[in-house]
């Protein structure tokens, strides 16, 4: 295992600084910092704010990955670090820092594909994925659906939300209910104590005729505002939420969907093996119901313990390693911070 | 010595010497959307040039700005983490000093470079090359109105070239952007006598554009 080599992973897409180190597969630091609290005051996250507190964050965090690890950076083989998709000005902090550390420390580069190193990062939990297999990727920033050949170098994108992120719409829906920013933690926890049939809030692109066009496709904007329209209705009669009912019933839509599409692409495909990542994928119900479902249908799910499951550097790193011991061959160093990432590019 | 607050990205490697500050190698591209693709390959290539390995470098320069962030920010990100890997100091100076200073020849100078959406950065200089106000952030009438209370004379800078008009002073050609020497030797005092470094923080100017979620909008008629 000493020889298995040694990667640093770097991720700043969105709101959390991340450090990661890993040999192989075996997870060694995963240090975080997050400007999350700045954000909440404006129920979302703000791009300035995120870039701002990435540029103060990355040095620091770097030290104490490397404590966590007990490396230095020139014990280091390659440095991976988000080129996208993601914020603009976040994910140029992230890459001009793995520039500067490769630069200084002489080790080559890779830039990756932050929702492909959501797949990879189930790898430092369950060991090499088997392919091909099914990803479905949620959080507050992307919702979709891949199927994975080859995580070095092919995957392939099977649907993605046509509108909301699904965690999206957690943070929408948690702002309906007077509850804080992210909303995800706080829907999952009402959620417990709710009815999940209480109310019947519609399941978007799950009608036959938006099969045709949309089978793989998500939709949580009409959910979102399904749901607007149950609470002010009950509001404006002069009654109380019943808080608990609704978020357990929002959550109920939004997993049933996006567990009826994942094992549909499973079905379809004859593929058995499900990985779930993302944000959302720390929910308590999407996870409980995904083993549920699949267990009928003989497929396995994956899911990495929450704290991986959120953007962190463990995942790049993860996607790093995956990529050096395929033998795909570093980025040039003038590499692009690209937001636009498209999903079928792992490595640029 | 790394600046990128400006569109000219700019990394150059420089000799401090007691008697003096020399540049060995340097690289500059002028190009406002590509400091991310730009930099880091310059660097490389200025210790390339200078047959240099990162390892012989004994201090960073950076300029903090004041420039458009995203830009902005990826000199200061280099420098702090060339630094912490290396070992080695990093030292930050405002870029604006890296014009107005080599542009003072006698009289008062305003140094002034793009900050978009109609504002410039702006400072003014001595006749000996010091700062005597600024780095601040305004429309070029504010800074030219500011400048002729401070008798300055001539103007010089990107911005300067960009809002001749409205300043209504003499530019001067050169030097449009940071220069990278003039950085080098603003520092040299710290750098010769093994100063402590400093964080780089960035002379942002203004606050991030953040607009505060607003209250729920009904979506009942
Ligand atoms: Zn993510």
């Amino acid at each position: 295992m000493a020889d298995e080599p040694l990667i640093l992973g770097i991720e700043t897409s969105c709101d959390e600084t991340g450090v990661g180190i890993v040999r192989g597969h075996t997870l060694l630091a995963d240090a975080l910092a997050s400007s999350v609290e700045e954000h909440a005051r404006f129920g979302g996250v703000v791009p300035e704010v995120a870039s701002r507190a990435h540029l103060e964050a990355i040095v620091p965090t770097m030290d104490r990955a490397l404590r966590e690890a007990g490396v230095t950076i020139a014990d280091i083989d390659a440095i991976a670090v988000t080129s996208g998709p993601g914020l603009a000005g976040a994910l140029l902090v992230g890459v001009a820092a793995a520039k500067g550390y490769a630069v200084a420390a002489e080790k080559p580069v890779y830039g990756v594909n932050h929702l492909a190193a959501h797949v990879a990062v189930d790898t430092l939990e369950h060991g090499p994925l088997p392919e091909p297999a099914i990803a479905l990727l949620v959080s507050g920033g992307h919702s979709s659906l891949l199927r994975v050949d080859d995580l070095a170098r092919e995957v392939t994108p099977l649907g993605s939300t046509i509108d909301d992120a699904a965690g999206e719409a957690f943070d929408k829906v948690a702002r309906l209910l007077g509850l804080p920013f992210p909303g995800g933690p706080f829907i999952d926890r009402e959620a417990r104590a709710g009815d999940p049939a209480a109310i019947a809030f519609p399941r978007g692109l799950t009608a036959p005729k938006d099969l045709a066009g949309h089978r793989f496709d998500f939709s949580f904007s009409g959910l979102k505002t399904a749901v607007a329209r149950w609470v002010e209705a009950r509001q404006r009669a002069g009654e109380a939420v019943p808080v608990a009912d609704v978020a357990a019933s929002f959550q109920e839509a939004v997993c049933d969907v996006l567990v009826g599409k994942a094992l549909d692409a499973c079905r379809s495909s004859g593929i058995d093996t499900l990985v779930i990542g993302g944000g959302v994928a720390a929910n308590s119900r999407l996870r409980a119901m995904a083993e549920h479902r699949a267990a009928k249908h003989g497929v396995r799910v994956r899911t990495p313990r929450p704290k991986l499951c959120t953007d962190n550097g463990a995942m790049v790193a993860a996607l790093g390693s995956h990529l050096v011991a395929a033998g795909v061959a570093p980025s040039r160093l003038d590499l692009p911070a690209d937001s636009a990432m498209p999903l079928t590019v792992v490595s640029v | 010595m790394v600046d990128s607050s400006t569109p000219a990205v700019t990394a150059a490697l420089v000799e401090v010497s007691a008697d003096g500050v020399a540049a060995r190698a340097q690289r500059c591209t002028v190009d406002a959307r590509a400091h991310g693709e730009l930099l880091a390959p310059q660097v490389d290539a200025v210790l390339a040039d200078a047959d240099a390995r990162p390892a012989d470098l004994a201090a960073i320069v950076a300029g903090l700005g004041p420039g458009p962030f995203t830009g902005l920010r990826v000199g200061l990100v280099t420098a702090a983490t060339m630094g912490q890997v290396l070992g080695i100091p990093t030292y930050g100076v405002c870029s604006l000093d890296g014009i107005g200073h080599p542009a003072a020849a006698g009289e008062p100078v305003l140094a002034a470079s793009d900050a978009r959406r109609r504002e410039v950065y702006w400072a003014v200089y001595d006749g000996a090359g010091q700062r005597i106000a600024g780095p601040n952030v305004d429309t070029p009438a504010v800074a030219a109105e500011r400048a002729r209370d401070l008798a300055v004379t001539v103007a010089v800078g990107d911005g300067a070239h960009r809002y001749a008009d409205v300043l209504g002073l003499p530019v001067r050609e050169e030097p449009r952007y940071p220069d990278a020497l003039a950085l080098a030797r603003l520092a040299a005092e710290r750098i010769r006598a093994g100063a402590p470094g400093e964080p780089l923080t960035p002379l942002y100017l203004r606050r991030p554009d953040a607009v505060a979620a607003t209250g729920h909008k009904p979506v009942l008629p």
